[in-house]
């Protein structure tokens, strides 16, 4: 069991209101992303969740029991840190053993479920080094094997992988993905880079200053985003956005397409350009055009494509892949 | 690259270095060669500084006039009974202050230093008092809770220093891991802060060691610590230099040792979060 209601909490630190009033529900077993900027309130959710903060306002329930009182000791979640908080004055093994330390389990028992967990996470061989003798993607091992030994309702991620480099980082993103279709327990996973965001969640909770912009499944939010900032915020290289004229002819203050669904051809198209830089990666090319009287454009063409520096091209976005946006942002 | 140091002033630096370190120890290095002279050579002029007839009739002197070994035991009760009883009340008030601070937490640090700049005797008679009225004066336990509050400010703030350099994230982990209040300070905060602890007890045991003002104000003879016992020789009767000196040289030669065995903790201790 490992269900988690939010309703109408918020968060003050003095007078700043860095939580504003918010309802989220998440159901058990679901893997579900906070994502946004930096200084949106992503992690501070998650340390209200975790009971690390006390809200200011609201009620947190936690399979159904209100547990906004509870000190995070007795919440039933474990979290990983981006630090990775070990304990650095113990073993590998006594620092998988403290949740279980703590839960007053018999040492056999607590034995067993160490080397256990140990095993799923490969860490058998380093079960008696300290925690300043692993790499890092060890470390964030033994951080994991510390969460999952307890089995806990519910596990925290505070942005667990942005201290590892980025083969890693990949690596460990389709462990946890992993672990969780074994362990089939609720996951809540603080991130600010949308790919992990899309690659992972079944659920995305897109947070800015605060303030959910729109819960939903990836491709949801991928397809149908409420707002521009969810539209510019997910999917990568970021949308195209264009007021002016070009919006007013759809019926809008702004109009947004994505890198991706834009054609390229030598004239006749929407808007007509200058190549400015191009990037190669093989499997795609990114173009960003620069069109007289407005900001440059991405695009995004498969493949080799043998433009460069200084071509012009004129380009048109797929008529049927064109966001329309109102004065106050939300999708028309 | 680094930075060279040309040979000759590497040589007057050295020199430089040695000169300062010995003029320091001057004193010390006098008191225990008086020691081993006799009374008279002790007052001669010009003194001798190791051509003398060496001797440790003073020694002999001093342990037939008082009791040394009682006197050393009352200063390693009372030295290491109120730096004990000092970190056990320290360690929970470092810990709140440096991890959940207040917003008066700063004042509090900064009233509780401001009491050792009150001098000692503008106390005295109250505690005198106090102390006469119940009992404690002239008994270890006295002595021991009056070190205590004269130490605890230091011992506190040299905690606090040591606390904030763990990162409050690891004690945040313990609790996600189910640990109360005393299980995150017993088996994660202490453990991690076992050096700082060290020093902080060794430096305290070293300064109530050598606390004179109080040791001599509230004892007479029951619980005199060494201080007192060194005191005891410059007397009426006539100040004898030798046995004066050959009393400080056993008071002073425990706690030398002590130092000398930790000084590298002492160091760490002292020069603490000025660098990283």
């Amino acid at each position: 069991m490992g269900s988690i209601t939010l309703k109408q909490i918020t968060k003050s630190f003095g007078a700043t209101e860095v939580i504003q009033p918010l309802d989220l529900e998440i159901s058990d077993g679901e893997f579900v992303v906070f994502v946004g900027p930096s200084g949106c309130g992503k992690s501070t959710l998650l340390r209200l969740i975790a009971g690390l903060e006390d809200v200011t306002s609201g009620m947190i329930e936690i399979n159904g029991v209100d547990a906004t009182q509870t000190p995070p000791a007795k919440r039933g979640l474990a979290m990983v840190f981006q630090s990775y908080a070990l304990y650095p004055h113990m073993s590998v093994r006594k620092n998988i053993a403290f949740p279980l330390k703590m839960a007053k389990l018999p040492l056999q028992d607590r034995d067993a479920k160490v080397e256990a967990a140990a095993a799923v996470l490969n860490l058998t061989d380093y079960l008696d080094r300290r925690p300043g003798q692993l790499s890092g993607g060890q470390r964030q091992r033994v951080a994991i094997g510390r969460a999952i030994v307890r089995e806990p309702d519910a596990f925290l991620f505070d942005e667990p992988l942005s201290n590892l480099d980025a083969a890693l980082r990949v690596n460990m993103r389709l462990e946890i993905s992993e672990l969780h279709q074994t362990l089939k327990t609720t996951m809540i996973y603080v991130t600010h880079d949308q790919v992990e965001a899309m690659t992972m969640a079944d659920k995305i909770v897109v947070l800015q200053a605060g303030r959910i912009e729109q819960v939903g499944s990836p491709l949801e939010l991928y397809h149908k985003p409420a707002n521009q900032f969810v539209a510019g915020f997910i999917g990568s290289p970021k949308m195209n956005f264009v007021t002016g004229a070009h919006a007013q002819k759809h019926g809008a203050e702004t109009i947004g397409f994505r890198p991706e669904h834009i054609a390229i051809s030598q004239s006749g198209g929407t808007f007509n350009g200058i190549v400015g830089v191009s990037e190669h990666l093989g499997s795609d090319t990114f173009l960003r055009v620069n069109v007289e009287g407005m900001d440059s454009i991405t695009v995004r063409a498969d493949g080799e494509v043998a433009l460069r520096h200084g071509d012009s091209v004129s380009l048109t976005p797929a008529p049927d892949k064109i966001y329309r946006f109102d004065k106050s942002g939300n999708a028309l | 690259m680094a930075r060279s140091i040309s040979r000759r002033r590497q040589v007057v630096v050295t020199l430089l270095a040695w000169a300062i370190g010995l003029a320091i120890f001057f004193p010390i290095l006098w008191t225990i060669l008086t020691s081993f002279k006799t009374e008279a050579e002790a007052i001669a002029s010009p003194p001798s500084l190791f051509m003398f007839d060496w001797t440790l009739e003073n020694y002999g002197e001093v342990q037939e006039r008082s009791n040394y070994f009682r006197h050393f035991s009352n200063s390693v009760i009372i030295s290491l009974g109120s730096t004990l009883l000092g970190l056990l009340i320290a360690i929970p008030a470092a810990w709140s202050m440096a991890f959940v601070p207040a917003k008066r937490t700063k004042d509090i640090l900064m009233w509780m230093l401001s009491t050792k700049m009150l001098p000692p005797v503008g106390v005295l008679i109250p505690i005198y008092l106090l102390f006469r009225d119940t009992g404690l004066l002239d008994t270890r336990t006295g002595l021991v809770i009056v070190l205590t509050l004269v130490n605890l400010p230091i011992i506190i703030w040299m905690l606090f220093t040591y606390f904030r350099e763990i990162p409050g994230e690891i004690l945040e982990a313990s609790r996600m891991d189910g640990a109360q209040l005393w299980d995150e300070i017993i088996y994660v905060l202490t453990p991690m802060a076992i050096p700082g602890i060290a020093s902080t007890l060794l430096l305290n045991v070293i300064l109530a060691w050598n606390e004179a003002f109080w040791t001599l104000n509230l004892t007479a003879a029951k619980a005199a610590p060494l201080t007192a016992f060194i005191a005891s020789y410059s007397s009426p009767e006539g100040l004898f230099y030798a046995k004066l000196s050959a009393a400080s040289t056993m008071a002073i030669a425990p706690i030398l040792i002590l130092g000398w065995f930790s000084q590298k903790q002492l160091v760490r201790g002292l020069t603490f979060g000025a660098v990283k």
